[in-house]
């Protein structure tokens, strides 16, 4: 690959605009360019970057989950209480049961888009509601306090096996590099791109478009089960009015920065790590800067649109996107 | 059937192992029967043409052959096996490959990946091979002689780029029987002859071939039977050799037909449209012309010439770097369609999937979509208005349908073709730019097509007609414009135009100046 073509790529857009924000927000504020920094905007993205991973999945294959925050926050509040309630069992079977309630609620939301053939973005948004309701319902809106979380879970995102790299991020860097060997290296993850790039055509060209769906928004669940886990873990206790809420806004604009298209079959792994971490730094440098609380959410979306306009422009403006334009 | 005690390439047919047979195949859609009690054997190693107006039932059968369709009634045998054909899946696993008349692709995949598609059926999680992939597809693409990068993406290639792609996929499957729906219609004549060396070469090895076309010339060229479909019915099948153009036209369409293509006299009045310099970097330069009222001015030339971008850019959907586009003796600025609506101008796409239809709107709703003022007088649709102005465009275009309110995607191609018409003519158009309007469309209703074209140009309009049938460019046009490689490369007066000097300034690196002064 030429030069010229890889800063073509989607991913080096979003290098550039990674350092030209550091660079802006450290010359305002030149305490933002540290290792300290650094360290802080690496804890904060691995939830994230978890979650992003299966639903860009499921965006590549043309659906959307927007009940994913929903799923994380049912997933932690099934391994808190167990927990909670049954401090004798082994702590990995809290971790087991986040995965389990994480894949079934997803299972749900697939099985309803397939079978009913209904939109997802409208499915996911009843679930997003409804499956917040069987939270509250659930855990009796009881939050899960710190006492309970296990210490080996907190330790997760605080002690390292290697490298003084703490397990949150380890774990992180593990599914995204698994999902990049998945979407990319397997038959069953180009069915996932052939799907979303053309989904009537799909189904002539042999590919069982509704288990296929269906396991995607599977592993988007199971993900979201993960990322309840980590959650746990960073932030030591577990509440069903408050966790995951909003996480799907957290997790979808970062995807659509990082270039996958909402009209599925295109985007990369590498795209949505890039966008998660683009975002990260944003959020970790809006308080460093000192900016308000209420900006700070104007200041997100318009980081947002901003790229996107900078991406749109960039691709439409030289000859090939020209090109591109008249042989549509 | 005939056929079965007739003697194919001197050897008794009673010899020749039968691969498929089709009994009693009968198919209805929405209570609408398409397909009746068809009976039809396929040989081993045979080119077989299956011929028919739009709407006889050709494509159907393809597609419950192909495992597209499931048949209401009948059974499919497949070397004396009775065979379900479930799914495509189960289609290509018995060996039985489809190419689509519109070709099926994945736009944001790449050419190696759409090649390899569905076409292994490995573990589900077994690892895609890159490297191979992209060797496998260069091997292909070489044996179709076309030199391309296989691994940019589909999207943007050409209607014809994409065929040949289609046409590599059957190739690599090792299908028993490969079905060609309308393979040739975006070819060039030259990637028609290297499909069809490579169709003859997979017979002599023993597959069979079904061949699906409009055009006459090719089946004779090509197929060793013809099986003609009427109706939903099958006619006859019958060894090409024993049919004469006129008996397989008649069998067609149930009636005789004296020349495919009227005969067309015009008066020609004022300039009605005038480029002068258009230019598009890399797509085409220097485009200069006039079409007057009532004449009717054939653009001609190979696949990729830059035709269907001279179009487009007077139509504003992509609109020239430098030029002047003058409307009635008036210089006008086009920078979108909408501004061409204005000026009196209508624009029939050749790509009517893409760009002409709105595939799952009603057929009302799809005739009336470009006249809002006529459906809404007072700024609300009234449904009622919207009903009959259709009805109206049906009757008048012959449209067949079950009803105006089924979705468009249902009708045959060449029904589709005419709905697009019948909105453009709505509007009143002054000025008409038709791309390749008869693609896909069969004899019977290009016959309708050519004589409502040029019952168009006699009533005043100026039309610009985009064809690479010569013989249909040749008989309506007025004047004939031939282009190559983005460059005017031809001008020819009608009496002067023939199918050698128009191909002659098609192919590519020639300049022609066509003795014709009409270039005024």
């Amino acid at each position: 690959m030429t030069i010229i073509a890889l800063l073509r790529r989607r991913e080096a857009g979003i290098i550039v605009m990674i350092v030209i924000f550091s660079l802006f927000v450290g010359v305002l504020q030149p305490r933002f360019l540290t290792s300290e920094t650094l360290r802080i905007v690496l804890l904060a993205v691995p939830l994230v970057m978890i979650a992003a991973m299966g639903e860009m999945m499921v965006i590549v294959a043309r659906h959307v989950d927007l009940s994913i925050g929903s799923i994380l926050g049912f997933s932690s509040i099934v391994a808190g209480m167990l927990w909670r309630d049954h401090p004798g069992l082994p702590v990995l079977l809290g971790v087991v049961a986040a995965l389990a309630t994480g894949s079934a609620l997803g299972l749900v939301n697939g099985l309803v888009v397939t079978i009913f053939r209904l939109p997802s973005i409208i499915v996911t948004l009843g679930t997003l509601s409804l499956y917040r309701g069987l939270l509250f319902f659930y855990s009796d809106s009881r939050q899960v306090d710190p006492q309970y979380i296990p210490r080996d879970i907190i330790g997760m995102s605080q002690t390292s096996p290697i490298f003084g790299i703490p397990w949150i991020i380890i774990v992180a860097c593990v599914i995204a590099l698994a999902t990049y060997f998945f979407l990319d290296h397997t038959r069953l993850g180009r069915q996932i791109y052939a799907i979303g790039s053309n989904p009537t055509a799909a189904p002539l060209r042999g590919i069982r478009a509704a288990p296929v769906t269906i396991l995607v928004f599977v592993i988007s669940g199971a993900l979201a089960g993960v990322a309840g886990v980590l959650y746990a873990s960073r932030f030591g206790y577990v509440n069903p009015g408050i966790t995951g809420v909003g996480f799907e806004f957290t997790v979808i604009a970062p995807i659509v920065i990082g270039g996958v298209s909402i009209n599925g079959g295109v985007g990369s792994v590498g795209g949505t790590a890039l966008g998660v971490l683009l975002l990260g730094a944003v959020s970790v440098a809006l308080p460093v800067l000192g900016v308000s609380g209420f900006w700070q959410n104007a200041i997100y979306g318009a980081v947002i649109l901003f790229a996107l306009v900078i991406d749109r422009s960039v691709r439409q403006g030289g000859l090939k996107g020209l090109l591109a334009r008249d042989a549509a | 059937m005939s056929a079965s005690t007739q003697s194919i390439g001197g050897q008794s047919a009673a010899d020749r192992a039968i691969l498929l047979s089709a009994r009693g195949i009968t198919k209805q859609f929405a209570g609408v029967e398409v397909l009746r009690d068809v009976d039809l054997d396929l040989y081993a190693g045979e080119i077989h043409a299956l011929l028919g107006e739009n709407g006889a039932g050709k494509s159907t059968f393809a597609k419950i052959v192909a495992g597209v369709h499931r048949p209401s009634r009948g059974v499919l045998l497949l070397n004396n096996a009775r065979i379900e054909v479930l799914s495509p899946l189960a289609a290509q696993k018995l060996g039985i490959t489809l190419i689509h008349q519109e070709p099926i692709s994945f736009p944001d995949l790449s050419i190696s990946e759409n090649l390899a598609l569905g076409r292994d059926d490995g573990k589900p999680l077994g690892r895609v091979r890159w490297a191979e992939l992209k060797r496998e597809a260069n091997s292909l693409m070489a044996q179709l002689g076309i030199m391309i990068d296989v691994t940019r993406p589909m999207r943007g290639l050409s209607i014809a780029d994409q065929q040949m792609v289609e046409i590599a996929r059957a190739l690599a499957s090792e299908s028993k029987l490969i079905i060609m729906d309308e393979p040739t219609a975006p070819l060039t004549p030259k990637e028609v002859e290297t499909l069809f060396g490579i169709s003859r070469q997979l017979r002599n090895e023993g597959r069979s071939i079904v061949f699906i076309s409009h055009r006459l010339e090719e089946v004779r060229a090509l197929c060793d039977r013809v099986t003609i479909f009427r109706d939903g019915n099958k006619i006859a099948t019958e060894e090409t050799k024993n049919l004469t153009d006129a008996e397989i036209i008649r069998l067609m369409i149930g009636r005789e037909v004296k020349g495919y293509i009227p005969k067309h006299k015009t008066t020609v009045g004022e300039v009605a449209l005038a480029v002068e310099g258009l230019t598009l970097p890399g797509r085409f330069e220097n485009i200069s012309f006039e079409i007057r009222k009532g004449e009717i001015v054939g653009l001609g030339g190979l696949v990729g010439a830059g035709r269907t971008d001279v179009a487009r850019a007077i139509f504003g959907v992509a609109p020239a770097a430098s030029g002047t586009i003058a409307v009635n003796g008036q210089v006008v600025e086009i920078r979108e369609p909408a501004d061409a609506v204005a000026q009196g101008l209508a624009f029939v796409p050749e790509d009517r999937a893409v760009a002409g239809i709105f595939r799952t709107l009603p057929v009302s709703q799809n005739i009336t979509a470009a006249v809002p003022e006529m459906i809404a007088p007072k700024g609300f649709i009234r449904h009622g208005l919207e009903r009959t102005i259709a009805l109206d465009s049906v009757k008048k275009m012959m449209i067949r349908l079950v009803s105006p309110r089924q979705p468009i995607g249902e009708l045959s191609g060449g029904n589709q073709q005419k709905a697009i018409l019948a909105r453009w003519l709505l509007t009143d158009p002054k000025i008409l730019i038709l791309d390749e309007p008869t693609r896909g469309v069969d004899i019977g209703v290009k016959a309708e097509f050519y004589e409502m074209i040029g019952a168009l140009a006699a009533s005043g309009r100026a039309i610009l007609l985009i064809s690479s049938e010569l013989p249909e460019l040749l008989a309506l046009s007025d004047r004939v414009l031939v282009m190559s490689e983005g460059q005017l490369t031809g001008d020819f007066a009608r009496g002067d135009a023939t199918e050698e000097s128009v191909m002659h300034a098609a192919v590519p690196r020639r300049k022609v100046v066509g003795d014709a002064q009409a270039a005024a």
